[in-house]
């Protein structure tokens, strides 16, 4: 048993976290979000050049072929810095469902150019109606000579504007709830009956309601076998989120941490109070059961029984969920009115993480699906 | 013990219901139901629809304005104004100068502001707090000096809340460095329109414009704009902090809160149902419902133990503490209500003549930044730590 990096991971951390030191100042990061695209097109270059992109990806389509573990030491920094580049979307999730279940000629075309950083992906999975429930699909694709047809309304599809395709989840046959009959469709951004609205969203993001009327799409993986492939991507990208939240945690622990020592009131620094330091103890525990569930998940994630990895998956995001939470609370809540500020970093990771926790299935949809299992 | 309301009292209940059902503008109504920002226009113009009915205050004594009320009438008057969407009152002029000026001020400071409190004409906000200054309030190191007939102020305030929509704000600051940090405190309102008083915003992790830092320089305040006696303000500011256990109980506006969050997991959805027929959900929105019943009995006991002539003590921070946190957990239920849709942030939404379609629900846009704002509930007023300092020290003799 060895929870440590290799030389080549703890290469790939100093470098993460170089990039995160030059570029990420909270300052260039406000710039960024702010800006039309809301990312910056030159940190996604430097990410290609520097390999990140086809860090997860196959070899033999120009990737690097790295494997969770690689992918999680990435997105901790990431999280460290809140990056908001597309990375969970584009390399980690569109990357995934290609890998996963894209045909021969799909993973040729598209994978290297991914991995080159010429090409972005999102995925619209979420539905009004659908809340967490990946196969809660409304959509309908129906056959059209030898493609597919799509219609309905897809919500909240992070990146989607930047992206050149969508993935989509749409139902082939089935009844609005059913696991079977749902097929992943791989849509392009400029399709002819797309209409797409696009909003910044509460942790810097950016996302977008589609409209699909008539869209045309290609399957990406068996036809209406679209609820098994979503559930193996989605729970890679839950592995790599939660390693995101386990850098935002670390940041805000350890910023509140050394406010606490420098805050003077009472004409003692807060932190002689034992009060705020059991507080901080607790934090420093969440922390710790944060990152020891990142590393479960991310050393189970490849599982070859189902359930196994299932189980790994809800426990991991149900354990990011709670300590997300009070990490992020107290850690605002610690620094008083200067927790509540636009200009200070804390209050930015703490809506990073209260939307880490709503992603891909809160803590109690998952606490449910773990008790199901 | 009697919680039986008389048919007088019943009488009553039925009046205000038809008087706020006939008189609450439905523009404002909604701004409220939705949880969106009500702006100063429109607080002031429901303010004077009641100042007119001659319920603008009714925790004042009846000679300067007040309804006269007993607890019970308050109680029912409170209750049905959280029965409707009511805005919240703003604290500053009605719930804290206001009570302090009658009690404490000279007949002419009585005579120039309890008028305008009532009507909404004139705004108030709070000077306390310093950027050296937050929980440790006694360390405050504004200045003033006396110069002839005027203090004259310099120093910087910070988190005052609608510094930049106020006419006036009533402040802390220090008049002497002699003995304890307490005794060198006075008390003084100023007119924000007085040269050197330069209000700068504070933007809040919801995106949006509540506090200012407040720099004074040179400010020359009237020294008739004192209140009570020099170096006594710490007394005055204590008074006022038990004072404003109306505003910080925030039982009407919880109640509202937990309709609307009802309604909103009344109509999410999820497997295929109301989010309001998951059990998991549904218990976490009891069980915030029985925290708020058992904080409105505690401060029904409160209210009648005042009634009955004896004041309420540091006992008040309960109510501080768990009024806010009831308020934190239903703004963060309702935003866990919205799945996904608590995600799109766009501020335009809930600003004044937007009519594009809204994405998502029309409800979901105002949710986030209620539940990011209300994480400061439980640091105003005192943080809640300081709260439960005061409750070990001064109730339980720790």
């Amino acid at each position: 048993m060895d929870f440590s990096l290799s030389e080549e991971q703890q290469l790939l951390k100093d470098s993460v976290q170089r990039f995160v030191r030059d570029e990420y100042e909270l300052e260039s990061r406000r710039k960024l979000v702010a800006s039309d695209i809301g990312y910056s097109e030159d940190n996604w270059a430097k990410m290609a050049e520097l390999g990140w992109l086809a860090l997860p990806l196959p070899e033999e389509y120009g990737g690097i072929g790295g494997g969770a573990v690689e992918t999680m030491v990435l997105m901790e920094e990431f999280g460290r810095g809140l990056v908001v580049e597309p990375y969970m979307s584009s390399i980690v999730i569109g990357g995934g469902f290609l890998m996963a279940g894209g045909s021969k000629e799909q993973k040729t075309e598209l994978l290297p150019k991914l991995a080159a950083g010429e090409m972005k992906l999102a995925f619209a999975y979420a539905e009004r109606q659908s809340r967490f429930d990946l196969n809660d699909v409304e959509c309908k694709a129906e056959k059209n000579g030898d493609g597919y047809s799509l219609s309905g309304h897809k919500g909240v599809v992070f990146h989607a504007a930047t992206a050149d395709k969508i993935i989509v989840s749409a139902r082939t046959s089935g009844g609005s709830r059913d696991a079977d009959g749902i097929t992943l469709f791989l849509i392009d951004n400029n399709s002819a009956g797309l209409s797409r609205r696009d909003y910044p969203t509460v942790d810097g993001l950016r996302a977008s309601e589609l409209e699909m009327d008539g869209v045309a799409g290609t399957p990406l993986g068996e036809v209406g076998g679209g609820a098994a492939l979503m559930e193996e991507v989605v729970g890679q990208a839950i592995a790599a989120i939660c390693a995101e939240a386990v850098g935002c945690m670390d940041v805000l622990q350890e910023t509140t941490n050394e406010y606490l020592k420098t805050r003077v009131q009472f004409g003692v620094p807060l932190s002689k109070f034992q009060v705020l330091q059991h507080r901080m103890v607790d934090m420093f525990m969440e922390c710790e059961q944060a990152r020891s569930m990142c590393y479960m998940v991310n050393l189970k994630i490849g599982d070859e029984d189902a359930t196994e990895r299932a189980k790994a998956v809800s426990a991991a995001k149900v354990q990011i969920g709670n300590s997300g939470r009070y990490v992020g609370q107290q850690s605002v809540q610690l620094h008083g009115g200067m927790g509540m500020t636009d200009e200070l970093h804390v209050g930015h990771y703490f809506k990073r993480l209260t939307m880490i926790d709503t992603m891909f299935g809160n803590k109690d949809h998952h606490l449910k699906r773990y008790a199901d299992l | 013990m009697d919680l039986a309301f008389s048919d007088d009292d019943l009488a009553f209940r039925e009046e205000v219901r038809s008087f706020i059902a006939e008189k609450l503008p439905a523009d404002i109504a909604e701004s409220v139901r939705q949880g969106r920002p009500v702006d100063k226009p429109d607080i002031q113009r429901w303010q004077r629809i009641l100042f007119n009915q001659g319920w603008a205050a009714p925790g004042w004594p009846v000679e300067y304005g007040g309804t006269g009320w007993d607890a019970t009438r308050r109680y029912i008057f409170d209750e049905v104004m959280a029965e409707f969407d009511t805005p919240e009152t703003v604290p500053f002029g009605l719930l804290m100068v206001g009570p302090l000026i009658y009690t404490f001020g000279t007949e002419a400071q009585k005579e120039r502001f309890l008028p305008k409190i009532l009507t909404g004409e004139e705004w108030w906000c709070q000077g306390y707090s310093e950027p050296g200054s937050g929980s440790d309030l006694a360390s405050l190191q504004t200045k003033a000096v006396l110069d002839g007939d005027h203090y004259v102020v310099n120093g910087t305030k910070t988190w005052n809340s609608m510094a930049h929509l106020a006419d006036w704000t009533f402040t802390l600051v220090r008049t002497s460095n002699e003995g304890k940090q307490q005794e060198g405190i006075s008390f003084l309102l100023i007119d924000m329109e007085t040269p050197g008083i330069d209000p700068q915003p504070i933007i809040a992790i919801d995106g949006a414009h509540h506090f200012n830092m407040t720099y004074y320089t040179d400010v020359r305040v009237p020294v008739e704009n004192r209140i009570g006696e020099e170096n006594k303000g710490w007394t005055y500011a204590k008074y006022l902090l038990g004072h404003e256990r109306q505003s910080i109980s925030e039982v009407g506006a919880s109640k509202q809160r937990l309709r609307r969050l009802k309604q909103i997991a009344g109509e999410e959805r999820s497997d295929g149902e109301s989010l309001m027929d998951d059990k998991s959900f549904a218990n976490k929105v009891a069980d915030v419902e029985v925290k708020l019943t058992s904080h409105e009995y505690l401060n029904l006991r409160f209210l009648a133990e005042e009634a009955a002539g004896r004041p309420i003590g540091a006992e008040v921070s309960l109510l501080k503490i768990r009024g806010t946190e009831i308020r934190q957990e239903l703004t963060e239920l309702t935003i866990e209500a919205l799945g996904y849709y608590a995600a799109p942030f766009e501020m335009e939404q809930l600003s004044d003549g937007w009519n594009e379609p809204s994405i998502g629900p029309d409800y979901a846009a105002a949710q986030m930044p209620q539940y990011l704002f209300s994480r400061a509930a439980t640091i105003y007023g005192g943080s809640n730590e300081i709260q439960r300092n005061i409750i070990a020290k001064m109730v339980l003799g720790l």
